[in-house]
């Protein structure tokens, strides 16, 4: 956010053009999953990439990581959420469809 | 139901001889207390100089009490356990039911883990962090302080479950479905509930405020590679924490709606997956043991060198190993689960990086031997508590790293052998650790020295205590014997092994009654042996260079270092602290918020175990009105005139 | 991490307090992705009750997502203004972040209680439970987020822009573009993925 350069804060152009994005993004998004556009799986991919899309143009412009002076926690820190998340939710996943294994064929 | 009181009725105060004589000493020693403080006239001291303090030194000495009052408990459980384990064999069963048995197991752990080991370690953290950094302060003192009421609170929620209604029993990770409404209708798992919840914040509070301290508060010169050892393993600690506490919130938070709202997480129908909260727990639960073993590990990377009067060896390879160990911490926590039904690939990962994080661990126990290696040991407490550790640590590393193996966990999974396991690295680990620390930073925090020669009585009691105790249950798991049994049969042959572990409990009181012993004759020689130069041990870090116990705006002048060990290096090179020139100081007010928004937090956690729906909306209004009158208050700071800083330093030395 | 400034005092307050606060919105983060994850393995747990694709419109969800969407994009006009000490400008911004916020809130409130109406509610299944917490625990994000919209907008009125108040827009407007975030998530995984 507001770092030691309060003069370059960002322009009212790159939030409208931040905004116009996450809707256009919404909106493509939406009209894909509402005719069911692609197959299961890459439904899946698409969507989700399209959301992902959203967030990280949220970070990069809204909260300025961009910005951000050396040395870049909150980056750092977003990373390591990133990571953390990812073996959470993904091992999570994993496992609990796992414990079928035993009971298959 | 009645609409106040929700489903408290008298019923929750009946309780059978043993758990009343317990509320009523409880009760007792809170009437003693009311009365001294009141006959000594102290109640405005005690308001204004600590419960209304955002001082980390005092808030750490708070910290300090409440853990011991909560480690006296814990000790207590833990012998009433072994008593029953002892006696109930055969025809006979023992003096307490099983229900309280059950009771007593849970308490024990949720007690020693939250609000011992953690009470302990949050204390080290509070006092010693920002003067290691050389700051003054914490990064946000107001929130420093509410955490200390959030950790009082949740333990005020165990200590009540003990007088009105009872605690859970249901073991310390309350595993669904029992813990589920259908099979634990009581009010026992939701203290549990609330009791860890509103603790949590209070953690989860720490983590964030001593990671921004660290992370931008740092004395001019002290790089991160410069840090002592000491702060690089609670900067670890902190990061474990923020990323594994949020998984507890949600997890027992979705119990809560199981048990409060009849939803379907955990539930064994209704599409609920009781398995999922088993790992959901200890993707926390991994986490947490880690949070607790890595500050030790950084006091001792304190304590070795000094007592071996040679510096650390390998400073880089321990900061590797602690960043090794807690990457490693998150994608480990299957093993506590290899039974629940999970195929070979996934069990197969999660042994292998349980394999793996006793590597780093390794490289860290050979650094301090070899730190002591060609050093002058002296065989102070601190000194005799770390080789202790050695030790008993190894020895129990040594157990989990066999547990890693999947087939042999099969065979020992939640028998009396992981039991053994887990209170050698705890005991070993984290409590000598703890009274490492605390014999060692004693002299810092109350300005004068303990009596060194009650400590290695201590230290002897305690270790052979451990062996008596404990040794016996790794030999009784590998016979069978599983965990939390109340009664067994004779034929079994588990006897004689049980009555050696009541034995060992006895060795380890004596142990702690040394630890009283010394404590008491310390205090009656204060005088005598009081730290006048504020470095009584030789010290290499930023807290030696300070009076003992410090001024309450830690240094006069901000230091500027440029080394490692920057205190030992000044002093090598003859640099002694600038006199004079001071400039006024910039320190916190005092604020009562803290303690409101601790008594509210106690209140909604009540509230919610009694179903007083209005108790827990009204509370939770007043914590949301507290903080607005907190943010609407814009003389929240003060300046230590210069006046008032000439006149403490001039007393040092005195 | 080399050389590294040390901030003057006094910046510096602000910058420790904004990162602080972004620590906690990870720490919220993966709170959210521990429900998350718990959809994941539940949301197929219906017990014979509806799933996603019976009770969810997704085109009234989109809707919402606008509309949150729009405030998260005023909020931050509003923020900018706060930060070039345009006081005035900055209360009417908020003020209509605070409406749009409204706005969002009554819509999650007309669709959660349309889908108990209909008899589909929270204690029915696994899935039920976990699409109600999701939705619960953003919509309490909300609710706390304008509280707090309206506690330090009204400091503003009172004290003006200071450097305290200009941080606490700042704080506030980070918790409302994280709860923006958030709601990308819901809408995308509970959504649009979710009731295929």
């Amino acid at each position: 956010m507001e770092n030691r350069e309060e003069h370059h804060l960002t322009s009212i152009k790159s939030y409208f053009f931040a905004y116009l994005l996450t809707v256009g993004l919404t909106l493509v998004a939406y009209l894909i999953a509402v005719n069911s556009l692609f197959s299961p799986a890459a439904l899946y991919i698409t969507v989700a990439a399209l959301g992902l899309g959203q967030a990280f143009i949220q970070l990069y412009v809204f909260f300025e990581l961009g910005k951000e002076l050396k040395p870049r926690w909150r980056l750092g820190v977003l990373l390591f959420t990133i990571m953390v998340t990812v073996i959470i939710v993904f091992g999570s996943i994993w496992i609990m469809y796992n414990l079928n294994y035993n009971l298959m064929e | 139901m009645n609409e106040i009181f929700g489903r408290l009725t008298i019923d929750a105060f009946k309780h059978d001889l043993i758990e009343a004589s317990v509320g009523v000493s409880i009760l007792i020693a809170g009437a003693v207390m009311t009365f001294l403080l009141t006959y000594y006239k102290r109640w405005t001291w005690l308001w204004k100089e600590w419960i209304t303090t955002v001082d980390h030194k005092k808030i750490a000495i708070m910290y300090l009490i409440v853990s011991a009052a909560m480690l006296f408990k814990g000790v207590v459980d833990a012998g009433m356990m072994r008593a029953q384990q002892v006696l109930s064999v055969g025809d006979s069963f023992g003096y307490l039911g099983t229900e309280h048995y059950q009771q007593l197991f849970t308490a024990h752990g949720v007690a020693m883990i939250f609000f011992v080991a953690m009470g302990f370690v949050a204390a080290f953290i509070n006092y010693f962090i920002p003067l290691q950094i050389g700051a003054r302060d914490v990064a946000f003192p107001f929130v420093n302080a509410l955490s200390f009421w959030f950790f009082v609170a949740g333990g005020m929620l165990l200590i009540t479950s003990l007088m009105i209604g009872n605690y859970s029993g249901v073991g310390w990770v309350a595993y669904p479905p029992l813990s589920g409404i259908e099979y634990s209708p009581g009010v026992g798992v939701d203290y549990w509930i609330w009791s860890i919840q509103v603790s949590s914040v209070g953690t989860l509070l720490t983590g964030i405020n001593f990671l921004v301290t660290i992370l931008k508060m740092r004395c001019p010169g002290m790089s991160l590679m410069k840090m002592p050892m000491f702060v690089w393993s609670v900067v670890v600690t902190l990061i474990l924490i923020i990323f594994a506490f949020p998984i507890l919130t949600a997890t027992t938070g979705m119990l809560t709606l199981d048990r409060v709202m009849e939803m379907h997480f955990f539930t064994s129908g209704f599409g609920g997956s009781p398995m999922m909260y088993v790992n959901l727990i200890w993707a926390w639960g991994h986490p947490e043991v880690y949070i607790l073993i890595l500050p030790i590990f950084g006091i001792f990377s304190e304590i070795v060198p000094i007592f071996s009067q040679k510096k650390l060896f390998g400073y880089v390879s321990m900061v590797v190993a602690l960043i090794a160990i807690a990457f490693l911490a998150f994608v480990v926590w299957l093993h506590h689960f290899f039974t629940m039904g999970a195929g070979p690939n996934v069990n197969t990962f999660f042994g292998l990086m349980t394999m793996l994080i006793s590597v780093p661990t390794g490289v860290k126990i050979f650094n301090w031997l070899f730190t002591m290696f060609r050093g002058k040991i002296l065989f102070t407490t601190p000194m005799l508590w770390f080789l202790s550790f050695v030790f008993l640590f190894t020895i129990g590393g040594v157990s989990g790293v066999l547990m890693s193996v999947a087939p042999i966990d099969f065979q020992v999974h939640n028998s009396l052998f992981l039991v053994a396991h887990f209170h050698n690295v705890i005991i070993g680990g984290v409590v000598f650790g703890i009274f490492a620390g605390f014999t060692y930073w004693f002299p810092k925090m109350f300005g004068f020295k303990l009596e060194e020669k009650y400590g290695a009585f201590a230290v002897f009691f305690w270790v052979f205590g451990f062996l008596f105790a404990f040794i016996p249950l790794y030999i009784l798991g590998l016979m069978g014997a599983t965990r939390r049994l109340d009664h067994y049969e004779a034929s079994t042959g588990w006897w004689p092994l049980f009555a050696v572990a009541a034995f060992g409990f006895v060795i380890i009181s004596i142990g702690i009654g040394f630890q009283c012993l010394q404590l008491y004759v310390s205090y009656k020689n204060r005088k005598k042996n009081r730290d006048k130069t504020g470095d009584p041990w030789n010290g290499r870090t930023l807290e030696w260079s300070t009076s003992s116990p410090p001024p309450f705006y830690n240094f006069a002048h901000t230091p500027e270092v440029h080394d490692i060990d920057p205190f030992w290096v000044m002093k090598e090179k003859g640099l002694k602290e600038a006199k004079g020139n001071y400039e006024k100081i910039h320190m916190p007010k005092n604020t009562p918020h803290g303690f409101f928004i601790g008594v509210l937090s106690f209140l909604f956690g009540f509230a919610i175990v009694w179903y007083m729906w209005w108790l827990a909306i009204v509370s939770l209004i007043g914590i949301f009105v507290s903080l607005i009158v907190r943010f609407s208050d814009r003389d929240t700071e003060w300046y230590v005139p210069v006046e008032q800083i000439e006149q403490i330093e001039s007393k040092r030395g005195k | 991490m080399g050389k590294e400034a040390f901030p003057d005092t006094h910046h510096s307050h602000s910058e420790n307090t904004y990162l602080g606060f972004w620590i906690y919105l990870m720490t919220d983060l993966i709170m959210f992705a521990t429900f998350f994850a718990v959809y994941g393995v539940v949301r197929n747990n219906t017990f014979g009750g509806p799933s996603a694709k019976d009770i969810l419109d997704l085109s009234y969800g989109l809707v919402e997502t606008l509309v949150l969407s729009t405030s998260s994009f005023v909020c931050a006009l509003g923020l900018r203004a706060a930060l070039t000490n345009q006081k005035q400008k900055m209360i009417s911004l908020f003020g209509l972040t605070f409406l749009l916020g409204i706005t969002f809130l009554t819509m999650v409130g007309f669709e959660l209680t349309h889908i108990v109406q209909s008899g589909y509610s929270w204690e029915m299944s696994a899935f039920l439970s976990s699409y109600f917490t999701l939705m619960g625990t953003h919509a309490a994000h909300i609710v706390i987020g304008l509280i707090f919209m309206a506690v330090f907008v009204a400091q503003v009125g009172f004290w003006g822009l200071t450097d305290v108040t200009k941080k606490r827009m700042t704080t506030l407007s980070m918790f409302w573009f994280f709860s923006y975030i958030v709601w990308i998530f819901m809408y995308t995984i509970v959504y649009l993925i979710g009731a295929q």
